[in-house]
């Protein structure tokens, strides 16, 4: 072949590359785009027009919500037991990310995992767990249900890990050596701590505590459970107000003030992260921390580590147990009667929900993945506005609530077209729930690779296309991997947005579990423990995936 | 005045000071010079409080130090990379330790705009400490534990991350403050010829122990043994049978005030001359021109490599040379 002749080839070729590029960069920023409009923006739509023309009068539905005792009450309740709850955590959290942070003993990083845990657990198993503890026949034998310590020690239990790993993070990178220098100019331990330490962890704290705030601000299954809707979130209300009253205005009008409130918290978090990035004198994290030195220090490790253990660990423990017993003794009861049909009050074998779960878990991580990976390369690999603008749409399913997004589709998806009974809605809620969490997995591994390691296959001679599918390919694919395992936990323990769209005869696990410990009676009770601990061990499997294939440090989660 | 008696500090069951005895007098600056790993920095964490030592005792003017809780020795530390408060301004830190004494706000203002004087950072109270380059961190650092006025100032490699012409500038300085101020201090370092600058007395340490004591002039005059020799930069180390004043190696022959016996001698690089008329000859192996003089290597044969100065008109690579030696110290 002549010079020229292979000259023609190559524009010819890079014509046709460049036309299928041209097509793949329009679907990529298509199919998420089309997805967020009509499974997010319209349902949302929807909402607000609902809430506005509920009634003859305009806006009725919004002035009932602060007209109505009982409704302003819900919202007080709301943010009351947020701020305590952040306020509980904090507390009791602290101590844990002082020590994680600032001491080597054996198997710390085995337990700094295990702390993380109960923050990937489903709601509902969580609350299940403190049934199991501070219910009525209670571990403890004392029945704190339906008091408001039950629903601030399981917030607390949930949200331990998010101070231990973001405050903990940055105390880790805190050079010890500030406060020691404080120390040496006369501060004494508790002055060095107020005045050094304190005011450089104040952006992750900050961070830590909003995020933990918006978590107990819109927490459902916990409060649902423990709770008996004598205690009431803004969240429960709208389920009450949709499921029990179908007062649709009304619960269209609490979801749109949630969202300001949430919309709030969120831009108060980033403005925080932004701060966060801001200079700091760091340390790498292996010379911050020693081993205990003196017995003092011996005490602090081991009593902090003896509470984490036993606060974490007895709720799950004593769930397990309690799946395990039936009229006083040790029993597969439980396991053996999930396999009934008749007699079950969910109408169909509770074995059933373990099928559907899994089913909607898979369809859900297809769907996720799909939408998530393409919408990632489009934020990767794009630069200006549109990545800057994809990248805040693609996050704003994170800051609505499930039960939000549930009600939404249900009002969304009932004309023109009537899908409220089809299958499909669920994935479609769950995979918009995981979206964002496979974005902020891929997109920073999508990122390192592309700034470094393509740029030096490049110079060892791979071309463009070889460059990509030798670094980026293998590196997305584990990335990958993880987000899937993410997606798939997320489905397998959604309630809120399910608890709006699931068919009496086709329940997923969490929705069993809610309708079992509604029921009277030792087995329904054993059942419902029994399914929760299957869906512990379904969530604690695919986390524990996750971990094998994680690259590095790097994603957000 | 600080003694510290027989010290010894174990880490994780290592021993990473082993029965270390110092004294500095008022007003005195003590350097501890070691390479890295030798114990410097925990024997300032010791002094200061911060690491408590396993056995030994430490004093000051008498006062068992043991049960003094850190912050109230009354001691200064300037870390290795400053540990500066980077959410504080420059006047904010250089006042922590002024605030912590409770000083009246007026008094606290006069002293930070006092020790910024000294340091040459005038006025720059309310400058934010993250924009700083490396030489204005180390003088904010060091006017940071200058200003409560502490009884003992500890510099711990202070002028270590900084490029050498800086370096050079900022020990001269650094020793005319510690005088003009009659600070008492340990000064820690790697380096000989910062420690050198720095001393009134000098202290050789080497895996946590005492390798050598003494003046600055005393220590290079005379190494306590071969690895202090070498430690400060001397490299013509050889061994020698002394019979009746005179050395006797296999390749050369010099004389010696040392008795008759086996020894080590160091010839200094300085006290070697290139001289065509000598007996002991070799070969230029290396030529380096090192600013004021030539460092040029000559191979003996059958014997060592040799140092030696030379200040103009050095050999070329490959030439025969004849070598004179001259002082020699024997360790």
């Amino acid at each position: 072949m002549g010079r020229r002749d292979a000259a023609v080839t190559n524009a010819t070729r890079a014509q046709r590359v460049d036309g299928a590029g041209r097509l793949l960069r329009s679907l990529a920023v298509g199919i998420p785009l089309v997805f967020l409009i009509v499974v997010f923006l319209y349902p949302l739509a929807s909402i607000l027009i609902t809430g506005l023309s509920g009634d003859a009068r305009p806006l009725a539905a919004f002035g009932d919500v602060f007209a109505k005792p009982s409704l302003r009450g819900v919202a007080w309740f709301t943010l009351w037991q947020a701020i305590a709850s952040t306020l509980l955590t904090l507390v009791l959290a602290m101590p844990a990310a002082y020590v994680f942070a600032r001491y080597e003993f054996p198997g710390r990083s085995l337990l700094r995992a295990a702390v993380t845990i109960p923050f990937v657990l489903p709601t509902l198993v969580v609350g299940s767990a403190f049934l199991a503890v501070l219910g009525p026949n209670g571990a403890l034998g004392i029945d704190l249900s339906s008091t408001i310590w039950a629903i601030l020690l399981a917030h607390v239990f949930y949200n331990y890990a998010v101070i231990v790993r973001t405050v903990g993070g940055l105390w880790a990178n805190l050079d010890p050596r500030l406060e020691e220098a404080a120390r040496i100019l006369g501060a004494g331990r508790w002055t060095a701590f107020r005045t050094i330490t304190l005011p450089l962890l104040r952006p992750a704290i900050a961070a830590a505590s909003s995020i933990v705030f918006l978590f107990t601000f819109t927490s459902f299954g916990v409060i649902l459970v423990l709770g008996n809707l004598e205690f009431r979130t803004i969240e429960v209300e709208i389920w009450r107000q949709t499921m029990s009253f179908l007062n649709l205005p009304v619960a269209a009008a609490l979801s749109v003030l949630q969202l300001v409130a949430v919309s709030l918290i969120l831009l108060a978090y980033s403005r925080y992260q932004e701060r966060r990035a801001l200079e700091q004198s760091l340390a790498p994290a292996s010379s911050t921390s020693r081993k205990p030195q003196n017995a003092r220090e011996w005490w602090v490790v081991g009593g902090t580590l003896s509470f984490t253990a036993i606060f974490l660990g007895t709720p799950l423990a004593i769930l397990a147990e309690r799946s395990l017993r039936f009229g006083g003794e040790w029993s597969l009861a439980a396991y053996t009667s999930l396999g009934d049909g008749a007699d079950s009050p969910l109408f169909v074998p509770a074995t059933r929900a373990i099928g559907n779960s899994l089913g909607f878990a898979l369809a859900a991580m297809a769907i996720a993945l799909v939408v998530g990976i393409l919408a990632s390369t489009v934020i990767a690999y794009k630069r200006g506005a549109v990545s800057t603008w994809f990248d805040l749409l693609l996050m704003l399913p994170l800051g609505t609530s499930a039960v939000t997004i549930g009600f939404g589709f249900l009002v969304a998806f009932d004309s023109p077209i009537d899908l409220r009974t089809s299958p499909i809605l669920i994935p479609l809620a769950h995979s918009l729930i995981a979206i964002p969490f496979v974005v902020r997995t891929v997109v920073p591994v999508m990122r390192t690779i592309r700034s470094r390691l393509r740029e030096a296959a490049r110079v060892l001679g791979a071309s463009p296309l070889r460059a990509w599918r030798e670094v980026d390919l293998p590196l997305i694919a584990r990335s990958g991997l993880v987000a899937a395992g993410f997606a798939f936990a997320i489905s397998l323990g959604e309630f809120g947005a399910t608890a709006f769209l699931v068919r009496p005869d086709r329940p997923t696990l969490p929705v069993a579990i809610f309708r079992l410990l509604g029921r009277p009676g030792e087995l329904n009770f054993g059942r419902a423990m029994a399914l929760s601990t299957i869906l512990m061990v379904l969530t604690a499997v695919s986390i524990m995936a996750i971990e094998r294939f994680r690259v590095g440090d790097t994603g957000e989660f | 005045m600080l003694s510290v008696d027989r010290l010894t500090v174990e880490l994780h069951g290592n021993k990473i000071l082993d029965g270390v005895s110092i004294s500095v007098a008022d007003g005195d600056v003590l350097a501890v010079l070691g390479p890295s790993g030798s114990g410097k920095t925990t024997l300032l964490r010791t002094i200061s409080g911060l690491q408590q030592p396993t056995e030994g005792t430490l004093r000051w003017d008498g006062e068992d130090l043991s049960v003094v809780p850190v912050e109230e020795r009354g001691f200064g530390l300037m870390f290795q990379d400053y540990a500066l408060f980077p959410h504080q301004s420059i006047g904010a830190n250089v006042a922590f330790g002024l605030r912590m004494q409770h000083r009246p706000l007026e008094e606290i203002r006069a002293r930070v705009e006092e020790v910024l004087d000294w340091v040459g950072m005038t006025g720059l109270e309310d400058r934010r400490i993250t924009n700083l380059s490396g030489g204005e961190q180390q003088r904010v650092a060091l006017a940071r534990a200058l200003a409560p006025s502490p009884r003992l100032l500890m510099l711990d490699e202070p002028l270590g991350s900084l490029d050498r012409a800086l370096r050079e500038r900022l020990i001269v300085e650094l020793r005319q403050l510690l005088v003009d101020h009659a600070i008492t201090a340990v000064y820690v370092t790697h380096d000989q010829e910062e420690a050198f600058t720095v001393a009134d007395d000098l202290l050789v340490l080497r895996d946590g122990t005492v390798a050598q004591s003494g003046t600055p002039e005393m220590v290079y005059r005379r190494p306590a043994d071969e690895w202090t020799a070498r430690f400060l930069g001397f490299r013509n180390i050889v061994r020698a049978r002394v019979i009746a004043g005179e050395a006797v190696t296999p390749w050369a022959r010099f004389n010696t005030t040392a008795d008759n016996a086996e020894h080590t001698f160091v010839l200094p690089p300085d006290g070697l001359t290139v001289d065509p008329d000598a007996d002991l000859k070799g070969t230029v192996v290396g030529r380096a021109f090192r600013g004021g003089h030539y460092l040029v290597q000559v191979a003996v044969p059958d014997g060592p490599t040799l140092d030696v100065e030379v200040a103009r008109n050095a050999p070329t690579l490959g030439a025969e040379v004849g070598l004179r030696i001259g002082s020699v110290v024997a360790l």
